[in-house]
């Protein structure tokens, strides 16, 4: 029963998968284009289930510290929105980054700035890279590229929050949150005990069974020292994230002569920009992001000594470029090509484009 | 007798709560807050919740109260302690959840989160600690400043026109369905100490009888920004607070 095959929304893929991974809570307020993940939860009712908490908050300010003090009790907890929504968790999400919390945000990201578009957009790349709240920390960002991985990437997200006890974001857009595909849902996982909470998340505030050490959740440090510190070991579990979870996928790199950096919606017009350059002769090739942070920036500079050209494909005014570029340091021209507004680039603009840009 | 004859267990009769640690408290000499973490600490002893309680403290004064009450606490941003005890308490029904919160705190920036817990009816409580001025920034004009009162961003004193009128969340409180327990006390004497301490009691009590969310006002005095002596500012806030911050329960459903 658990591999049966349904026709789904991303949307509706991030709620089912959450449920089914054993997620003990989730908090959110309503915004195109992703309500679909609150109202398919309602629908569900898991707390009559798997006892999963659900609730409407009345902000994004207020979803995200209700995420807040949820991880900070080991639960799994998260939270889902869209771009103005997820500008306005920025301040939660630095609190935990600061408080060490392990947790999930949902992006499915609309075109802006402001209020902007309720259509797809890659702009809050930004935003999610780098930093977005204030201070410096950093957040595991997953970009899926189909309605299968937004199901997928429900559990590694918790699974890389809580290794790290970092909170983690899947990035996605108005396109893959709407768009209905074909998707096998992960199988069922119990939620953890309260047993198994205290024992994996030693550190969480659950109460002092057995009269043990006050556990306190805090990112305030006022001696300066103390708070050098905190940030220098936050910092080299940046530095391990970055050696140990980068995630691309390469599609026909092999013989390439010219290089598509691209993430999510943009990654699948790539393949079909692909297939048209290569019926006219173009070795075209595709380096698939599907970690934002920590970025493929080692195996992106080694495919740019190989090539003749880089073309980052964003839905966004050129964004992720800026990685790419620092990661290539000057040895092969990038470019970058994207549409703004909402606006998806068809394929045959960007074959277009290419030949525009390196030929 | 020596002093070493009368100091012994049988003659006790007024101790330090044990779950109220030995760290230096940072707050001023003659301010409430020591009062009331006392009797936060008493409670939950009384009431036998050392190992089931998770506390929210806020942003402000009772910023470090994780340093001074021996449970497990989270530290919110600005504002946002009752969405934070809003999810812990339906993540762990049978924990007992509160928050303790400024007026700049729970009645300005997080006057949203404060409304809207109470109203969804989270069996929390809300210790509220209104001493009508910004503490811990240095004595600026708070949502709860009295009409004329002088503070640092109101120097020349509270002016509707300039600046609005005080904000009485307690009597908002009081008119949501959510809400099952409102109460405003103080800490000035001891009889209002003892009333003080029974009104968290029967807060705390009903919220874990799952009778909805319950808030505790403790009109408090700020001697240092208000720039009084403890003494002053105790005999102040009867003279100018009280009046308009009456003290007694303005609802009990339990």
């Amino acid at each position: 029963m658990d591999k049966e095959v349904t026709l789904m929304k991303g949307n509706e893929a991030i709620a089912h998968a959450a449920i089914r991974c054993g997620c003990d809570g989730y908090f959110g307020y309503p915004i195109t284009p992703q309500s679909e993940v609150l109202e398919t939860l309602a629908a569900e009712k898991p707390w009559e289930t798997t006892g999963m908490v659900v609730l409407q908050a009345e902000s994004e300010v207020a979803s995200i510290n209700m995420v807040y003090g949820g991880a900070g009790t080991g639960k799994k907890v998260m939270t889902s929105s869209s771009s103005p929504g997820v500008s306005l968790m920025q301040e939660g999400i630095s609190y935990m980054a600061g408080a060490e919390l392990p947790c999930l945000v949902v992006n499915v990201s609309r075109g802006g700035p402001g209020l902007g578009t309720i259509q797809p957009s890659q702009a809050d790349y930004f935003q999610t890279v780098k930093g977005g709240g204030h201070g410096d920390y950093r957040l595991i960002t997953l970009a899926p590229a189909s309605v299968q991985e937004m199901a997928d990437f429900v559990d590694l997200a918790f699974e890389l929050a809580f290794r790290y006890r970092n909170p983690a974001m899947i990035l996605s857009d108005g396109a893959i949150g709407q768009m209905m595909e074909k998707v096998v849902l992960p199988p069922f996982k119990p939620r953890r005990t309260e047993e198994e909470i205290m024992k994996e998340c030693p550190w969480a505030t659950t109460g002092r069974k057995g009269m043990r050490k006050p556990n306190i959740i805090t990112s305030l440090e006022l001696r300066s020292e103390e708070m050098e510190k905190i940030n220098i070991r936050i910092q080299s579990k940046y530095r391990e994230i970055e050696a140990k979870e980068v995630r691309f996928e390469e599609y026909m790199t092999g013989d390439a002569d010219y290089l598509i950096v691209a993430f999510g919606s943009a990654a699948r017009i790539s393949k079909k920009v692909i297939s048209i350059a290569r019926e006219q002769g173009l070795k075209v090739g595709l380096l698939r992001p599907i970690t934002l942070w920590p970025f493929p920036s080692k195996r992106i500079a080694e495919l740019a000594s190989k090539v003749k050209g880089i073309l980052s494909l964003e839905i966004n005014a050129g964004q992720m470029v800026e990685d790419i570029r620092m990661a290539v340091e000057g040895k092969t021209p990038v470019e970058w090509y994207g549409r703004l507004g909402g606006i998806i680039p068809e394929p045959e603009e960007v074959v277009a484009q290419l030949k525009k840009l390196f030929i | 007798m020596t002093k070493e004859e009368i100091i012994q267990p049988e003659n006790l009769v007024y101790k330090k709560p044990e779950l109220l640690n030995d760290t230096p408290m940072h707050y001023c000499p003659g301010c409430s807050h020591g009062v009331v973490h006392k009797l936060v600490a008493e409670v939950i002893a009384e009431m036998g919740m050392q190992e089931k309680t998770i506390a929210i403290s806020p942003v402000g004064c009772a910023v470090f109260a994780y340093k001074y009450i021996d449970v497990d606490w989270q530290e919110a941003a600005h504002g946002r302690a009752p969405a934070l005890a809003s999810a812990i308490k339906r993540l762990w029904p049978d924990r007992l959840v509160f928050t303790y919160q400024g007026d700049g705190d729970l009645a300005c920036i997080g006057t949203g989160e404060t409304i809207h817990a109470l109203n969804r009816g989270e069996n929390i409580t809300i210790i509220f600690i209104n001493n009508a001025i910004y503490g811990m920034t240095g004595g600026q004009m708070a949502p709860t400043t009295l009409l004329g009162m002088k503070t640092a961003t109101c120097p020349y004193g509270r002016e509707p026109a300039l600046h609005g009128y005080p904000l009485k969340v307690t009597e908002i409180a009081a008119t949501l369905q959510g809400t099952c327990y409102v109460t405003r006390q103080s800490v000035q004497s001891v009889a209002a100490i003892l009333k003080a301490k029974k009104a968290i009691r029967k807060a705390f009590e009903y919220s874990m009888q799952g009778k909805g969310s319950n808030l505790v006002e403790i009109v408090s005095t700020c001697n240092t920004n208000w720039r009084m002596s403890p003494v002053k500012a105790n005999q102040w806030m009867e003279e100018n607070m009280f009046p308009f911050y009456p003290l007694g329960d303005l609802k009990d459903n339990g």
